[in-house]
């Protein structure tokens, strides 16, 4: 359990990281918590020629209030995110989502970049930045592009990102005052990853759904954006919504598969559940 | 394959070494620094044995590199007790509620709870239990280590709730 021979790289500004990719040719992997990318090495399932570690990256860390929204940096500590009084404020759902990202132990070390850039299908934060409309900034030797979260999501851990590109933040729109943001997932144990997950942003003016976002995760081979069920809310009163019915259309947008962990059926009839449960709970705060 | 010059103070002791850039910290601390007190599991993130204190931070040795403590502050379990071998409060809870038996996830639970007791924000039963999600102990049933975390957070008679 050691990892292949590899050249480790710690520059220190987001120029000198990009120069390393682009040199790299496709040879190297970015560090950033390693939660996830340690363990690929240990077992030698990923076995770069150079590792470009991004934690002495200053300008890649921390939480700034821009117009019209929240700039994270990638290299934002989980624990962090669970901490930070802007967020507390402009994005309770993401703080939520991150509490139920691995443990005390493994928030401390990952980071808000390292796990939507990997792009885990069973794992929270890659959802939230889905439901929650965020755009992702990635930048290269070549230039400087922002990828919407929805359409970074190619497959299993397949992203849009380029081999040179790195993530040097994520923005979050703001969501209308007074957004209810609901998080249900269901897992063994916690701090695993979800069998079957759910985030979902509501934003009701004069009694009804102005805006909303929801994405599924554990349902499929990424983060799932429940769309057929987004567009028959929008728009509508938030009283007396069909909460089975809007949770039959959501699941309908999911392609959940089997696993030694749960069948795909389990994960469609749980999904729907806690879906219509935690709607018809949250239309008694719209 | 790079080779790094590091220097890291553990335990309150400046250690300065040279290390390949695939090494894996706990391997460092193990091999090198002569720290066996700390323990590798799984060598990938999933049991918690490994867990030690970087910068005031619990974290899992098997999942950084050596070269990135280049500059930290490091508490392994051999840093707890006093010089006199008075043990840690989180250390004697777990003796008094038998908390250990094969003892081999200890030092990792161990690190985990000073870390959390340290930390600015207060350390409550529900915190630190949260957070034993992070450690697999084959022996106890958990049942010694809730009561070290129950003795560890108990308020002193007098104290309002
Ligand atoms: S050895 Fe590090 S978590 Fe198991
Ligand atoms: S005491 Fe043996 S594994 Fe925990």
């Amino acid at each position: 359990m050691k990892p292949a021979p590899f050249d480790y790289v710690a520059p220190t500004t987001i120029d000198a990281a990009c120069a390393l990719l682009a040199e790299a040719g496709g040879g190297a992997l970015v560090l950033a918590g390693g939660q996830t990318l340690m363990p690929l090495l240990a077992l030698r399932m990923s076995q770069p020629f150079i590792v470009v570690d991004i934690n002495r990256i200053d300008a890649l860390k921390g939480v700034t209030r821009v117009e019209g929204g929240t700039r994270i940096g990638p290299v934002t500590r989980q624990n962090d995110i669970i901490t930070d009084t802007i967020l507390a404020e402009a994005l309770p759902g993401l703080v939520t989502a991150t509490q139920h990202v691995g443990h005390h132990q493994t928030r401390d070390r990952g980071t808000v970049g390292g796990s939507i850039a990997f792009g885990e299908p069973a794992a929270e934060l890659p959802a939230a930045a889905v439901a929650l409309g965020a755009t992702i900034e990635a930048r290269s030797i070549r230039g400087t592009r922002r990828i919407a979260a929805d359409a970074l999501y190619l497959g299993p851990y397949a992203t849009a990102l380029e081999p040179d590109e790195l993530v040097t933040a994520i923005h979050f729109p703001d969501w209308p005052a007074g957004t209810i943001t609901l998080f249900r997932e269901v897992a063994r144990r916690p701090g695993d990853f979800a069998l079957v997950g759910l985030i979902g942003a509501f934003a009701v003016t004069g009694g009804r759904i102005a805006r909303v976002g929801i994405a599924w995760f554990g349902m499929g081979p990424t983060p799932i954006r429940a769309r057929q069920a987004e567009a028959a809310l929008r728009g509508q009163p938030a009283a007396g919504l069909d909460a089975r019915g809007v949770a039959a259309l959501a699941v309908a947008d999911t392609a959940p598969f089997d696993d030694h962990h749960a069948t795909a059926e389990y994960r469609r009839t749980v999904g729907e559940r806690i879906f219509s449960r935690a709607l018809a709970e949250a239309s008694v705060l719209f | 394959m790079s080779e790094h010059h590091i220097a890291v103070t553990i335990n309150g002791r400046l250690h300065q070494a040279t290390v390949e850039g695939r090494q894996v910290l706990g391997d460092f601390l193990r091999v090198t620094a002569g720290l066996t007190g700390l323990h590798l599991g799984c060598e990938h993130g999933v049991c918690g044995a490994c867990t030690i204190i970087v910068d005031g931070k619990a974290v899992r040795a098997c999942l950084m590199l050596a070269a990135q403590a280049d500059g930290t502050s490091i508490t392994t379990v051999e840093g707890l007790a006093a010089p006199d071998g008075t043990l840690h409060p989180v250390q004697q809870a777990l003796r008094d509620a038998h908390g250990l038996q094969c003892g081999f996830c200890t030092p990792g639970i161990v690190m985990t709870l000073a870390a959390l007791m340290q930390a600015p924000a207060p350390a409550t039963e529900e915190t630190l239990l949260a957070a034993m999600s992070g450690h697999i102990c084959r022996c106890t049933g958990y049942q010694g280590i809730r009561r070290a975390i129950r003795a560890l957070t108990a308020r002193p008679p007098g104290e309002p709730a």
